[in-house]
């Protein structure tokens, strides 16, 4: 009992980040009709933002420690970062230790304006091509956009700590009456998953009490009809784009401490979302949140040991395989609706 | 000719030659001019030339003729390369069974898969075959399937090679590298002509000899009513449901046909150096060769054989450029000026070679969705217009009366 | 003889009732229009019979087998072939090469899978296709690409691609619908034709009255979902129930 508490919150985090990010790809390929080889890549600059910020909060220069020496008996030369000095050592470096949730105000503009830019500089003009251009196109810019962040910050995996207040795990099992110790949960997972289901509900609300969301649900359900209504589609559009590569790029930012951000983590994620949207019916938002949570914690019960005793490593293809039987069962997912993606 | 007529016959014969005298073509440089960089006879380098000719031939029929945008072919030329590499630890390293076994495999990976996949269309298959790629690279980086079977299937993330103690039945006294019934596709023929020179490599001219095979079979393909039918169903499916034509299991057969072509070109890489690792599974390997096709030109002839000669050209010399070079070739520049211009380029070469790539699949989709060959039409057209101005434009059938 | 014969068909969307126990008998070597009102349920009726809708009850028979829970592909087969509304054809081909394709085709739903074979060397099937062009007088266009077409052409095309199927019926959806004057009585003149000649039941639905009378040998009168008479063309004609219909006088 304990060991399976224990998967289900570990699958949540990871179930977070699925339902985020296929969450933006249907939000897109509802309104706008394309599907986004690039979402990964958004939900990868989303974590270099948080990569980003350390990094630039850490500006430092070299300082002489007349108290302190070096072997050789010369001062010692100590880092600074320029925040230190500025807010002083204690605030300073607060805010550098809070760096990844300050990234999140940090990214939120950055990935607004990368989605007009991509939304307005090529989506636009593929409206009209046929799908298999869409992808291509979005494949390549998320062939380019990976390899600039390679370009610039390397191969390797980039350690992005959470601030100190949040290292160490929270003891669930001993709410529940476990035994100390048993059924942890870090507490960094547990704002992470806080996190996501605070965006996905936003996501909802927005969706739902705004007449802009209204707009949106219904050209979700019939892009024809509302393309007739002589509402400003464009405008929406791009704001929408923006609003999904925001969602992405946040599920990013406070992905970073979880798992030290690369630059193919976002290919990575985007076929499991994939996956994740397929599998939840395309198109339709619950469904891809529903999944995404699904498979997460389905990943997680297969990395249990008793499972692995069975089956080493299935917990690497099981969301495929679920994938599969679910296609050849219910070819249009969860709770995908007919019509959809269809011709 | 062999069934083809007359403009589809003078094509094959071109590409023939093309490929029989590449050894020549590609080292057209004089070994120690300044241009020598720009050779390509290296028989390494040829060999991938014609081998990803084939894969790429193979895609196009599914893609070009049906339309249906694959993004998993690479796992059924890793499967290949898998294949015939357990052949050579069986059997021996004689290539026939190798090859047979890769493309048998491949095509009953590709059965399964397409039979899937195929039950849906559009964006869901092309999420449906990457979605399964990317499963098998993970089995084979990892090893699941072997680790299951408690047996040593793809070796992980060291590749599969042949090893002393690996059975090989048939070895005797056989040589110990890939070979056609002895003779070992290593095997080089070394011709210096004045300043050039001029390498014949044996595996060279047996992966060009099956891709000629391959290119002939893509022609009778595209000419047959098969064919026809596959470009109806890229063209309409409704109107072929109405004419009491089921679909699937003509792309069922396509898509087959496909995977046995990759399987062939995987095992082909196999036999030229017998190594297989999961890396060519990658979903950047299957992305490699759609742009391949779309650059030469999907649903054409001779597309996807430029298409595959282009990028692997591209890709040699963009990773061979380093500074140093770039240094030398930018040198008559102010240097604030080339120092610009080489920290600028230096990004796109060596390691930056999948920048480039991106960068010109993108340009390529944006710019020219028909690739090359539609190009080089718009080229010519573009010249027959000048010249013949005056005259009435012959093409009176491209105008749309709607 | 009737050749296909609908019985007590209903078929609801949501609330909406779209087609209520609708009967229709077409005799067989006939043509017979389906006329009616806008909304009258004639393009779901359509739909009905060649499978892309299931009705909710009721049976549809076609030369004594019934239809109900066939795939389009699988009514086609026994001998049912549509013109579209708006002309389905295969855009990207040549005129020619989407005859072809029917001609390639056999009754029972199989196609030449042999990838080797040349279409070239298939001279019985290069006829045919090639009489279709001349039935429909389009062999002079068999080079273009189809989707250049004008949509008169357009029509014609598929006209050829289902006659090159022999069908046992042929439905046309608003045959003329969108033409000119002139081009309208050509395909009324290309409809009779092929009527006199082959003798092919043809259900048509039509909202012109000069293409109806002119080519139909029974109507039936289709308002809100159900059948209201069904007749010879001069007993409809000044029918007291069809004027109600389409002037909508009860309301």
């Amino acid at each position: 009992m304990d060991a399976i508490i224990l998967q289900l919150l570990n699958g949540l985090d990871k179930g977070s980040a699925y339902a985020l990010i296929a969450l933006g790809l249907t939000l897109i390929f509802g309104t706008l009709g394309v599907v986004n080889f690039a979402h990964g890549a958004l939900f990868m600059i989303g974590a270099f933002c948080a990569v980003t910020l350390q990094r630039i909060l850490s500006f430092s220069y070299v300082v002489e420690d007349p108290t302190q020496k070096d072997f050789l008996g010369r001062p010692l030369k100590v880092q600074t970062p320029y925040i230190e000095s500025w807010f002083g050592p204690d605030f300073g470096s607060a805010i550098i230790d809070w760096s990844v949730p300050l990234a999140i105000l940090f990214s939120i503009p950055i990935m607004i304006a990368i989605g007009f830019i991509m939304e307005r500089g090529l989506i636009k003009h593929f409206y009209k091509r046929p799908h298999a251009d869409q992808i291509l196109v979005t494949f390549g810019l998320a062939i380019v956009l990976q390899e600039i962040v390679r370009t610039y910050y390397g191969a390797n995996p980039i350690q992005t700590p959470a601030p100190q207040a949040f290292v160490g795990s929270f003891d669930f099992g001993s709410l529940l009456g476990f035994d100390p110790n048993v059924v942890i949960y870090p507490y960094w997972r547990m704002v992470y998953f806080g996190f996501s289901a605070l965006i996905i509900g936003a996501v909802f609300a927005f969706l739902r009490f705004t007449t802009f969301g209204m707009v949106v649900r219904a050209g979700m359900a019939d892009r024809e009809t509302v393309g007739l209504l002589g509402l400003n589609i464009d405008k929406r559009f791009t704001l929408m784009f923006g609003l999904a590569a925001a969602v992405a790029g946040l599920a990013g930012v406070m992905y970073a401490p979880i798992n030290a951000p690369n630059y193919h983590m976002g290919m990575d994620f985007l076929v499991l979302s994939f996956v994740v949207v397929v599998v939840g019916g395309m198109g339709s938002l619950p469904g891809a949140v529903l999944a995404g949570f699904m498979l997460g914690i389905l990943e997680s019960f297969a990395s249990m040991n008793e499972v692995k005793d069975y089956f080493d490593g299935i917990d690497q293809i099981i969301i495929y395989l679920v994938a599969i039987v679910v296609l050849l069962t219910r070819p249009r997912g969860l709770m995908g609706r007919k019509g959809v993606m269809e011709d | 000719m062999f069934g083809l007529n007359k403009k589809d016959s003078i094509l094959m014969i071109a590409v023939a030659a093309l490929a029989l005298l590449a050894p020549f073509i590609l080292n057209i440089f004089p070994n120690d001019s300044a241009l020598a960089f720009f050779n390509a006879g290296y028989p390494d380098l040829m060999q991938r030339f014609v081998i990803f000719g084939i894969f790429a031939i193979g895609f196009n029929l599914l893609f070009g003729l049906t339309g249906y945008l694959s993004f998993g072919h690479a796992a059924f030329l890793g499967v290949g390369s898998y294949a015939a590499v357990w052949m050579f630890k069986l059997l021996n390293y004689n290539v026939v069974p190798a090859i047979v076994l890769s493309i048998v495999v491949a095509a009953a990976f590709s059965l399964v898969i397409g039979y899937i996949s195929l039950r849906r269309s559009g964006i869901y298959f092309s999420i449906l075959t990457l979605a399964f790629a990317q499963m098998m690279f993970v089995t084979a980086y990892s090893d699941l399937l072997g680790r299951w079977l408690g047996i040593t299937l793809t070796n992980g993330e060291t590749g599969l090679q042949v090893y002393n103690d690996d059975p090989q039945i048939l070895l005797g006294n056989g040589p110990n590298v890939p070979h056609l019934f002895g003779l070992e596709m290593r095997a080089k023929e070394v011709w210096d002509i004045g300043p050039w020179e001029f390498t014949l490599p044996v595996g060279y001219y047996l992966c060009a000899v099956l891709m000629l095979a391959s290119f002939y079979l893509a022609i009778r393909i595209f000419r047959s009513p098969f064919g026809l039918m596959l470009r109806a169903i890229k063209s309409n499916q409704t109107r072929l449901n109405y004419t009491g034509l089921n679909s699937k299991p003509y792309t069922l057969a396509v898509f087959v046909i496909s995977g046995m072509y990759a399987g062939l070109a995987g095992g082909l890489l196999a036999c030229m150096d017998p190594l297989a690792g999961a890396e060519r599974m990658q979903w950047t390997a299957s992305g490699e060769v759609v742009i391949m096709t779309i650059l030469g030109g999907a649903g054409t002839l001779i597309g996807p054989i430029l298409g595959s000669g282009a990028i692997k050209y591209l890709e040699n010399v963009f990773s061979k450029l380093n500074e140093g070079l770039l240094h030398d070739w930018f040198g008559f520049m102010p240097d604030g000026l080339e120092g610009a211009l080489v920290w600028v380029v230096s990004k796109f070469t060596g390691e930056g070679w999948h920048l480039t790539l991106g960068g010109l699949f993108m340009l390529v989709i944006i710019f020219l969705p028909g690739g090359l060959v539609e190009g080089g039409n718009k080229i010519r057209s573009w010249i027959q217009n000048r010249t013949g101005r005056g005259s009435p434009p012959a093409d009176t059938a491209s105008t749309p009366a709607e | 003889m009737s050749i296909l014969e609908v019985q007590n068909v209903n078929k609801s969307f949501g609330g909406l009732k779209a087609l209520q126990n609708v009967n229709l008998k077409v005799e067989e070597g006939t043509i017979h229009a389906i006329i009616g009102p806008n909304g009258a349920g004639k393009s779901t009726l359509l739909n009905c019979l060649v499978g892309k809708l299931t009705p909710d009850t009721g049976s549809v028979t076609f030369d004594g087998v019934s239809l109900l829970g066939k795939k389009p592909y699988e009514i086609n087969q026994t001998g049912v072939s549509r013109v579209f509304q708006t002309p389905e054809i295969f855009g990207d081909l040549t005129v020619y090469e989407n005859v072809l394709i029917p001609c390639f085709g056999k009754r029972d739903g199989s196609f030449e899978m042999n990838a080797l074979m040349s279409v070239n060397s298939q001279k019985d099937i290069r006829a045919k296709a090639e009489q279709m062009l001349e039935d429909v007088n389009m062999a002079d266009k068999r080079e273009m690409r189809a989707s250049s077409l004008s949509r008169g052409d357009k029509r014609r095309l598929e006209m050829a691609m289902c006659l090159a199927q022999d069908p046992k019926l042929l439905l046309l959806d608003e045959p003329t619908a969108g033409m000119a004057r002139a081009d309208t009585n050509n395909t009324i003149a290309l409809l009779a034709e092929i009527q006199e000649r082959r003798h092919i039941t043809m259900a048509v639905i039509e909202h012109d009255m000069h293409v109806v009378f002119s080519l139909a040998q029974r109507i039936s009168v289709l308002a809100q979902g159900t059948v209201i008479v069904e007749d010879l063309p001069e007993n409809i004609k000044g029918h007291p129930k069809v004027k109600e219909a389409y002037l909508g006088g009860a309301h």
